[in-house]
């Protein structure tokens, strides 16, 4: 395998998922994070799950990561069950979660020396490119710690997109970042979905951030977690989060998901 | 450069100051002899060879077991990290014995093995392994979590997560357990040297224990100063690396 092939874009996976329900056990009792969900998504599809904390959003992303496993129901991945994690679906998660006693370069190689195939100099090529697409090709040699909030997470994204997967599994990765940072990393992660075409989940509280990166926007509701709506964003990309349209929809998405928040309340008096 | 100078300046008054003192007799040489007269017996010493001699011996015991405990405590420290049931047992062990003063394996060591070198060794790895086994453990469970799943999306499995995620992750603690071993293990060797004779190897425990029979304090104290000297230089060329790269890589403090 030459660092060419090895950097050519995979088929982007179409996902299946199937009444999925997940149970967790708490002090308090047993709490239903998922009942029977099911979500189809298409191959290259750009979706986000919007809903507030407990909705059991970040449960569905680590179920489809396989890093959790569903009580009920399954997950397809190009109609093949998923059983635990793959390189195939590579996870970006809220913290960085790089490793601090590697440098950058070596934090992106990490996931590429557990594939298959490639010598030490096609890696380190391989590395260099997605740090280059990130923007961070002068930072190889740096400490994590040296790096700012933003450049970690654009780490982060390097090495997820280094062993070239075909889903990007995103659990609220900019949620710690300043709003400056997040609106440059809105830009970059459309361009890099357009350019290395992923199957992109990318769950989010922020439904104007879910509006701007979206193709689908899917609102889930807490106890027990539901899917409630599922809005199609058709604006044109690149989508720039301060436009008067994308203020609109997520206006419309706002005031649903109130919506629901309050009959679930008025639910809960009865 | 200030800093050197600064640390030049102090050790250069302590010693004027000590000989001056011992010069107008405020305490007999016999008590504590002049910075010269050690000096003196120093250089005899290094000179007829018993000094390095005694050193070489005291050190490859030292690393001997050292090292032999380092190996042993940090697959066990590993493994009570990794099941509950060696947690509950091994680590309770572990904890009790380091709490037990390293040198209290001497008496024990004698009646098992005599007065050989294995009694040594003994000693040495008894210091070293509870305190390596105890900081693994711990390292190894402060880990924040996200780091093995972060491990597992990318495809390391077992092993490969054991050896390239959690032994660098828990580093920070195991090298500092390894600092106590070793300060465990330097202590316990020294008693052992000055309480037991045997004849495979005159140590520097040795050298310090005939000083006092035979009334040589220059030699008693002269000896006393190599032993903090390889004290140092131990921790500045084993430890001091290690260091400053956990200092670089996590950026935390450390000059």
């Amino acid at each position: 395998m030459t660092v060419q092939t090895e950097l050519v874009n995979v088929a982007p996976s179409k996902l299946s998922v199937g009444e999925v329900s997940k149970r967790f056990r708490s002090k308090s009792g047993v709490v239903q994070a998922l009942d029977r969900v099911s979500l189809d998504i298409a191959e290259g599809e750009f979706i986000c799950l919007v809903g507030p904390s407990g909705c059991g959003k970040s449960t569905l992303l680590n179920i489809i990561a396989g890093l959790d496993t569903a009580d009920e129901g399954s997950v397809l991945c190009d109609g093949t069950p998923v059983t635990g994690p793959g390189r195939e679906r590579m996870v970006m998660f809220q913290e960085h979660a790089l490793f601090p006693w590697l440098d950058v370069l070596s934090n992106v190689l990490f996931g590429l020396k557990l594939k298959p195939g490639l010598t030490r100099s096609e890696r380190i090529d391989v590395a260099r490119f997605y740090l280059k697409l990130v923007g961070l090709e002068k930072f190889q040699r740096s400490n994590i710690h040296e790096l700012s909030g933003g450049m970690k997470q654009r780490v982060a994204l390097a090495r997820a997109l280094a062993p070239n997967p075909r889903v990007l599994l995103m659990d609220e990765p900019f949620a710690a970042l300043d709003a400056l940072t997040r609106e440059q990393l809105y830009g970059d992660i459309q361009r890099i979905w357009q350019e290395r075409k992923k199957t992109i989940v990318f769950v989010t509280h922020n439904v104007r951030e879910a509006v701007c990166l979206g193709d689908r926007v899917v609102l889930f509701s807490p106890h027990p977690g539901r899917i409630r709506e599922d809005f199609k964003i058709d604006l044109p990309r690149p989508r720039d989060i301060n436009s008067v349209d994308l203020a609109q929809h997520s206006a419309h998405i706002t005031k649903a998901l109130k919506n629901l928040l309050n009959t679930r309340e008025d639910e809960v008096a009865e | 450069m200030k800093r050197f100078i600064y640390a030049t300046a102090f050790f250069a008054v302590l010693i004027v100051t000590w000989e001056m003192l011992v010069r107008a007799r405020v305490w007999s040489p016999i008590v504590l002899p002049s910075p010269s007269m050690v000096g003196e017996y120093l250089i005899a010493a290094v000179a007829d060879g018993s000094l390095f001699e005694a050193s070489v011996v005291t050190l490859k015991r030292l690393m001997l077991g050292y090292l032999f405990g380092i190996a042993l405590g940090l697959p066990i420290g590993l493994i009570t990290a990794r099941f509950q049931v060696c947690k509950d047992t091994i680590g309770m062990l572990a904890l009790g014995l380091q709490t037990l003063p390293s040198v209290c394996w001497v008496p024990l060591a004698l009646l098992w093995f005599g007065q050989t070198e294995s009694a040594m060794f003994f000693v040495v790895v008894m210091g070293t392994l509870w305190s390596v086994v105890i900081a693994t453990e711990t390292g190894v469970r402060t880990i924040p979590p996200i780091y093995a799943r972060a491990a597992r999306t990318m495809g390391s499995r077992g092993i490969h997560t054991w050896i390239h995620v959690m032994l660098p992750a828990s580093l920070p603690f195991v090298v500092s357990g390894m600092k106590q071993g070793w300060a465990f293990a330097w202590r316990s060797l020294m008693a052992a040297e000055i309480y037991v004779t045997i004849l495979t190897g005159f140590g520097l425990g040795h050298l310090l224990h005939y000083g006092r029979e035979l009334h040589a304090m220059e030699q008693v104290t002269g000896v006393m100063l190599i032993i903090v000297m390889i004290g140092l230089l131990a921790d500045k060329v084993m430890f001091s690396p290690w260091e400053r790269f956990l200092h670089r890589r996590w950026g935390t403090q450390g000059k």
